[in-house]
């Protein structure tokens, strides 16, 4: 018997009786074998896009195929288009995130208090979220056409008969925008609505027997002790969103001319269309980076309010 | 079978009688039409298999990618008769346009042996040929071992077979000097103008003669027909839409996309002639198109001539064709072999041609290429022709056949006119180069820029060629 055995203490020995089973030692390892296989089955594809984003590798130039370094940023620093993709990217991320937070908590908060109608109000909000992004964007495609769609037709009686939705440029980002918004503002509005079903009812009351005023209450109790869940969609959201491909490629393709040409677009085009790897896969770790860094921030400040919210800062 | 009956249809599979002969007959002998259909496929099969070993991969099983098209339904409906003469089972698989390209992009970049045969466009073989996915067919075409005797591919319309054969070096001529025959012709489209007689004829208009007057009548449409517009073309952020009407007339006016001179290719497309014709096409839609123009693919095209939203379409005659029945206008369909250009003498048509091609991964070669002859051999597209919607057929022989001739007469009034007068000028007018996506996509990105005013068209198209530029010097087919 080694030294280290000898000197475990007597309370963490096994009990009498317990027949230690041959192999139970794998255990450990083998529960978990499932993850490290996905974190291998993660890493691998993105490693070798990592490896393809530093080669100029087009499928149809396979004899040009060589190791570039930096050549694919590099380019796409120098380009116009790639910026306009940034650009658009991120606009389309802070309006669709900062519209369904609006609209999420305006309906979270109207739903808050149980009752029959908020009950089955709950239920049918979850309805467009049952629809594929992409079958929505095509609903919404044929509500805005301009010859019999029926939004067209509204706007129109409004005194905007030529409005063009998403295939004019100065109106495209706001019609996928507000697809985004039909489609997720439910989303989060029921995952706010579990936050604020959560929350302890003490402060509420204390607040109403003191006669705080309800501005007061909402946003110096309610919010502070909802913003980990406001954080908690706003990341999920964001991530969705800075990564959108279905709704604007189903409406526009990323037109009209390049108005909303995003990062997932933008790639699709190059691996697919153009069969040009490595310009694609230098998009997608820009877009890989973008995302992490917003991730990384995010997941510190939801650490930070939790903390906070549970009085431990 | 008696005697009689076999010689009646040897003598029709060898094309010593007609049709409506062989049928005349066969009701004679009292044949009913499921045994005449049989006994017709019976005789095809024996005339086929004269002096070639049909039955020589026997056993093997061939798997095909066919995109969702009446092409692929009508060798889908026939496909028993194939596994029948060869003992070669066939299974595929089918998807939808949309997705389609992306499949089979990832099937031949990932060396799949998964397909053997799968149909393809034109453009996409100056992707894949060069890449060395596709077998060069003329190894089998040359080659009398390896080819039946009975399939005729002199008789396959020689524009079709040089539009699909290419050296793959950027810029040399389709089926110039080394060509390699990326593809079989299976079916074609020509871009032409279809329009609704009905609406035309309410208005007091004849078919348009040229561009001007064709923008003028979608004008008047426009304005004067409520819930209608006068014409139909693509708009989308794709390649697709520079490749139909757009590109058709701009050759017409004297516009092309690259020089070669020097051995060099450069980007002509802002040409003088090219922007006078963008200018005018731009007239057009702002003056006659649908108000969502950009969201436009041939599908839109296709389903606003069907429902009588829009007069015209400037896109594949073929969806003339298959509007012409099953849909609200049914009946009304008129064809045009069009002149846009008014000091033009004929039609520039450019064309889009389906073609099936053979994977260079494929372990069944031989098999494969028996498949391909039996499915563009006259015998099946005279089927597609006349019992399908195999249209346009790539085949002299069907256009001459006489019960496709009765089909198109009684049905399609017109579109053997339409295609006899634009065919002879019907080729890929696209110089061969394997940016060929990105030039046609960021083209028709540039056409929405000036569409909606961000750019004027002179700016727009010298931007465009500089991009064009740039972009084939980084892919290193320019210095």
């Amino acid at each position: 018997m080694s030294a280290s055995h000898a000197a475990v203490s007597p309370d963490l020995a096994e009990p009498k009786g317990v027949v230690r089973k041959r192999g139970a030692g794998l255990l450990p390892y083998l529960l978990s074998l499932p993850a490290l296989l996905v974190c291998v089955g993660i890493l691998v594809p993105f490693v070798t896009a990592v490896f393809y984003s530093l080669e100029r590798y087009n499928l149809a130039f396979p004899q040009a195929r060589k190791f570039i370094w930096f050549g694919n940023y590099i380019k796409l620093a120098q380009s116009s288009e790639f910026w306009r993709t940034v650009e658009v990217s991120l606009l389309y991320t802070v309006f669709t995130v900062g519209f369904e937070l609006l609209i999420g908590l305006g309906i979270a908060l109207l739903l808050w208090r149980r009752s029959l109608v908020t009950n089955l109000l709950n239920i049918l909000l979850i309805l467009p979220l049952m629809v594929a992004p992409a079958i929505a964007s095509l609903m919404w495609k044929l509500m805005t056409n301009a010859n019999f769609g029926i939004l067209s037709y509204l706007v129109s009686e409004l005194g905007f008969p030529n409005f063009r939705w998403a295939t004019a440029p100065g109106s495209a980002l706001f019609t996928v925008v507000l697809v985004d918004v039909w489609v997720y503002t439910p989303f989060i509005a029921i995952l706010l609505l579990a936050g604020l079903r959560g929350l302890p009812s003490q402060p509420f009351e204390a607040a109403e027997l003191d006669g705080v005023p309800q501005s007061f209450v909402f946003f110096r109790i309610l919010l502070p002790m909802l913003a980990p869940y406001v954080l908690t969609a706003t990341l999920f959201r964001m991530l969705d969103s800075i990564q959108q491909f279905d709704i604007i490629y189903a409406m526009t393709q990323g037109g009209p001319g390049d108005t909303l040409m995003v990062f997932q677009i933008q790639s699709y085009l190059q691996a697919f269309t153009f069969t040009n790897i490595g310009r694609s896969s230098a998009i997608l770790m820009v877009l890989w980076a973008i995302t992490y860094a917003l991730s990384k921030y995010f997941m510190s400040t939801w650490t930070r309010l939790r903390e906070r919210a549970h009085g431990l800062a | 079978m008696s005697n009689k009956e076999k010689s009646l249809f040897d003598a029709f599979a060898a094309r010593h009688l007609g049709r409506r002969e062989l049928l005349d007959r066969a009701a004679k002998l009292g044949l009913g039409a499921a045994a005449t259909s049989a006994m017709l496929n019976a005789a095809q099969s024996r005339a086929m298999a004269a002096d070639y070993d049909w039955m020589a991969n026997k056993g093997q099983t061939l798997r095909l990618l066919l995109n969702k098209h009446p092409y692929a339904d009508a060798a889908i409906t026939n496909l028993k008769h194939f596994e029948e003469m060869t003992g070669i089972k066939v299974s595929y698989d089918v998807f939808p346009e949309d997705v389609y390209f992306d499949k089979v992009t990832a099937a031949l970049s990932s060396k799949s042996t998964q397909y053997d045969v799968f149909m393809t466009g034109a453009y996409q073989t100056w992707q894949y040929g060069p890449a060395g996915w596709l077998v060069d067919l003329n190894q089998f075409i040359k080659d009398p071992s390896k080819t039946a005797p009975t399939y005729d591919w002199e008789d396959i319309l020689p524009n079709l077979r040089s539009s699909t054969s290419w050296s793959g070096k950027p810029g040399e001529a389709l089926g110039g000097p080394g060509a390699k025959q990326w593809a079989m012709p299976w079916g074609f489209e020509i871009n032409d103008v279809s329009f609704n007689k009905k609406m035309l004829a309410a208005q007091g208009m004849e078919p348009p003669k040229n561009l001007p007057d064709l923008i003028d009548k979608a004008a008047q449409i426009s304005t004067k027909v409520p819930g209608a517009y006068g014409i139909g073309v693509r708009g989308s952020r794709s390649w697709a839409t520079i490749h139909a009407g757009y590109l058709s007339g701009f050759t017409n006016y004297g516009g092309k996309d690259f020089s070669t001179e020097g051995g060099s290719l450069k980007p002509i497309m802002n040409s003088k002639e090219g922007k006078d014709f963008t200018k005018l096409w731009l007239d057009m839609l702002h003056k006659g198109g649908p108000k969502n123009w950009t969201q436009y693919t041939w599908y839109e095209v296709a389903n606003d001539l069907g429902a009588g939203t829009s007069a015209m379409i400037y896109d594949a005659d073929i969806i003339g064709f298959f509007q012409q029945t099953g849909t609200k206008e049914a009946g009304n369909i008129g064809y045009e072999a069009f002149t846009p250009n008014p000091d033009a003498k004929a039609p520039t048509p450019n064309i889009w041609i389906w073609g099936l091609a053979m994977s260079a991964f494929s372990g069944k070669q031989d098999a494969a290429w028996r498949f391909m002859q039996w499915a563009s051999g006259t015998e099946q597209l005279t089927f597609g022709a006349t019992k399908a919607n195999q249209v346009d057929p790539v085949r002299q022989s069907v256009w001459n056949d006489g019960d496709f001739k009765t089909r198109l007469n009684a049905t399609y009034p017109g579109f053997l006119e339409e295609f006899n007068g634009a065919a002879p000028g019907a080729k890929i007018y696209f110089t061969p180069q394997p940016l060929f996506f990105n030039v046609t996509t960021d083209w028709a990105a540039a056409l929405q820029k000036m569409y909606a005013g961000q750019v004027s068209v002179d700016d727009g198209l010298d931007q465009l060629a500089t991009n064009i530029a740039s972009q084939l010097s980084d892919a290193g087919i320019t210095n």
